[in-house]
C-alpha cells in the first residue's frame, strides 16, 4: 500500500514552521516594516547564469495566443519596483521556484523572506539579520545553545531571547577575503584560476570537477566545500565584501580590489540569507543583464526577456537602500535541528 | 558508451567509475544561492566494497557501466573455478574463488545464486538469503552444559562454521541465514 500521501515533514515541525512564520511577522511588525505580496507569476525571469526560473502558459482576455509567465526565483524585481514607488521598508514571506534546485538543503518550490531597508547599507542590514536569527532561534542564533524552542508556537513565539529588543543581534562579521585566508589560505581577490585549483586539489583530493580557467567556479567550489561547513559554528556568520566578479545585483566598492556591497549568513553551516547594498544605477543595472545573457548564450542556455519594468523603476529611482533573501525552510530546519530540507516541508516536490 | 547527465544520477544507478563497475548510494545537490550548482555522488565499488565520493558540475557527466543481475544456478567447482548456469538460456560461466569470495562456504551444488555480470563477467556472487545445508561435524554436546550459552560450532558440509543449538546433531540438516551466517532453525 502506498504510503507517499502522508508529509515528509512531523506534525511537530509543521507547528514549529508555524511558529517561525508567526515569530517572522512579529518581528517586523514591531519593526513597522509592512508586508506586501507581488506576483509569483512574472513577465520576466532573473538572468543570472545559474538560476533557472520555471515558466507556464497564460491564456485569457488578451492573450488567447499565450502568453509566457515566470515562476520567480524571488520576488526582488517586483519589490524593487514597490521601494521605487515611495513605500518605504517592505517585506515578503512567500513561496519562489528554481528549476534544477533538489536535495537535502533544496527544494525547487521553497518559502523565502525578502526584505528591504531603504537608507540603510548593508551592515546596518547584517544586525538586523542577526536579530531576526535571534528572535527564531533563541539569543545570538547560536548554533549550540540551549536556548532553542523544542516545539510549537507558542515557544517559538514565546520567550526566546532577543525578539523584541534592539533589532541587533551578535554574529561574526567577516570579509570574504579573511574566510578564505584562514580556511584556504589563499587571497581570493588575486589568485589565478590555477592557483586556486591546485589548492582545491590539495584540500579536496583529484574527486572534483575541472573547472578550467572560470576562477569564479573555483572560488564557489571552495567556498561551498572548505569554507561554508566551518560558518556558524558559533552563532551565525555573515561573510561581505564578496569578489566584483560576484556582485549579482550589489553595488561594486572600486578598491582595491574592487569587491561587491554583498553579504551572505550562516549558521551551523548552513547557508541561510544573500543580502546587498543594492545596485540602483539604471544603466549598470541594464550593462549587467546584457552581460549575463551574453553568459547565458556562451552556455547555450535559453534566450530570457529582460525585465523592462525594473529598469523604469530604477530610472525613476530606487534610492539608496538594502535588501537581503533569506531562505525559511532552512531557518525551520535550523530550529528544528533537522538534517534535511524534507523534515520541514509537508509535501517536497517528490511528494507534491 | 552511455552517460547519464547531474539530472540522471540517482541512488541504485550502475556506473563506471576509473573504469571499475560502482553502484551510486546517495547524491546531493550543492548550490549556493548565487553560483552554480555542484553534484556530489557517493558510490560503492561492487567489487571492492568501498565507497567514494565524487563532486562534479552540472554539466558533467558519467558513464554507464554494464552491470546487471541475474540468478544462475551454481553446477560445481573444481577448487579455482565455480561455474554458474542461467536457467532459462543454460549459458554457463565460470567465476574466480576471489569473486566467490565467503559466500563459498554456503554454496551447494544446484542451489540459486544472484550473480552481478559486468560486461558479462561475474563480478559478485550472492548466496541465497537461506540455505538448508547438513552438519558434517560437531560436538555430541551434553545436556545441561550451559557453559558456551546453550550452543556450539558446527561445520556444514560445505566448511562453513555456524553456532547452533546443542541438539543438534550430526547428520541434522539445518537452515541458516547466509546475511549473518545465523542458524535459523532445523530443517
Amino acid at each position: 500500500m502506498t504510503t507517499d500521501w502522508r508529509p515528509t515533514a512531523s506534525l511537530e515541525n509543521l507547528r514549529l514552521r508555524a511558529g517561525v512564520l508567526e515569530q517572522i511577522r512579529r518581528f517586523f511588525a514591531d519593526r513597522e516594516v509592512l508586508e506586501v505580496e507581488t506576483p509569483v507569476l512574472g513577465s520576466a525571469p532573473v538572468t543570472d547564469l545559474h538560476l533557472a526560473a520555471l515558466s507556464t502558459r497564460y491564456r485569457g482576455p488578451g492573450h488567447d495566443g499565450g502568453r509566457t509567465l515566470w515562476l520567480q526565483t524571488s520576488p526582488e524585481f517586483a519589490m524593487k519596483r514597490l521601494l521605487a514607488a515611495g513605500s518605504g521598508p517592505i517585506y515578503q514571506l512567500g513561496k519562489a521556484f528554481r528549476d534544477g534546485e533538489a536535495g537535502s538543503r533544496h527544494n525547487p518550490e521553497f518559502t523565502i523572506l525578502e526584505w528591504y531597508r531603504p537608507g540603510w547599507d548593508h551592515h546596518r542590514l547584517m544586525d538586523e539579520v542577526a536579530g531576526l536569527f535571534a528572535a527564531v532561534l533563541g539569543s545570538g542564533g547560536d548554533g549550540e545553545h540551549g536556548q532553542r524552542p523544542s516545539a510549537g508556537a507558542a515557544a517559538v513565539t514565546g520567550a526566546a531571547a532577543g525578539g523584541s529588543g534592539s533589532g541587533s543581534g551578535s554574529g561574526e562579521k567577516i570579509t570574504y577575503a579573511e574566510a578564505f585566508q584562514r580556511q584556504v589560505g589563499l587571497d581570493p581577490h588575486v589568485s589565478t584560476a590555477a592557483a586556486l585549483a591546485g589548492r582545491a586539489r590539495a584540500l579536496l583530493g583529484d574527486a572534483i570537477p575541472d573547472l578550467g580557467g572560470d576562477r569564479d567556479g573555483w572560488l564557489e567550489l571552495l567556498l561551498s566545500h572548505i569554507v561554508e561547513p566551518e560558518l556558524g559554528r558559533d552563532g551565525p556568520t555573515f561573510i561581505y565584501d564578496f569578489p566584483a566578479s560576484q556582485a549579482a545585483l550589489a553595488r561594486i566598492q572600486p578598491g582595491p580590489p574592487p569587491v561587491a556591497e554583498r553579504f551572505e549568513a550562516w549558521i551551523d553551516g548552513v547557508e541561510l540569507a544573500n543580502g546587498y547594498h543594492e545596485l540602483s544605477d539604471p544603466a549598470e543595472q541594464r550593462r549587467r543583464f546584457n552581460a549575463d545573457l551574453a553568459a547565458r548564450r556562451g552556455c547555450g542556455l535559453p534566450e530570457v526577456p529582460l525585465d523592462e519594468r525594473l529598469l523604469a523603476a530604477l530610472e525613476h529611482g530606487l534610492g539608496d537602500c538594502a535588501g537581503v533573501a533569506l531562505g525559511v525552510d532552512r531557518l525551520v530546519m535550523l530550529a528544528a535541528r533537522a538534517e534535511r530540507i524534507d523534515e520541514v516541508i509537508a509535501f517536497p516536490v517528490d511528494r507534491a | 558508451m552511455a552517460t547519464y547527465n547531474m539530472n540522471q544520477v540517482r541512488v541504485g544507478l550502475k556506473i563506471l567509475m576509473d573504469n571499475a563497475p560502482c553502484l551510486v548510494v546517495d547524491t546531493d545537490v550543492v548550490k549556493p544561492g548565487k553560483g552554480q550548482a555542484f553534484t556530489r555522488v557517493r558510490y560503492k565499488n561492487y567489487v571492492t566494497g568501498s565507497v567514494n565520493q565524487i563532486t562534479m558540475k552540472s554539466s558533467d557527466s558519467v558513464e554507464a557501466a554494464d552491470v546487471h543481475e541475474t540468478e544462475m544456478q551454481y553446477l560445481y567447482s573444481d577448487g579455482d573455478m565455480w561455474t554458474f548456469m542461467d536457467q532459462e538460456t543454460f549459458e554457463q560461466i565460470a567465476a574466480s574463488s576471489a569473486t566467490v569470495g565467503t559466500a563459498n562456504q554456503w554454496l551447494k551444488e544446484e542451489d540459486i545464486c544472484t550473480v552481478t555480470l559486468f560486461e558479462g563477467n561475474p563480478i559478485v556472487i550472492a548466496p541465497p538469503t537461506f540455505v538448508v545445508l547438513e552438519v558434517a561435524e560437531t560436538d555430541p554436546g551434553l545436556k545441561g552444559d550451559t557453559s558456551s550459552g546453550g550452543n556450539k560450532p558446527a561445520t556444514m558440509e560445505t566448511g562453513a562454521v555456524v553456532r547452533v543449538p546443542l541438539f543438534v546433531q550430526i547428520g541434522d540438516k539445518i537452515k541458516i541465514d547466509t546475511r549473518t551466517g545465523d542458524y535459523v532453525s532445523r530443517a
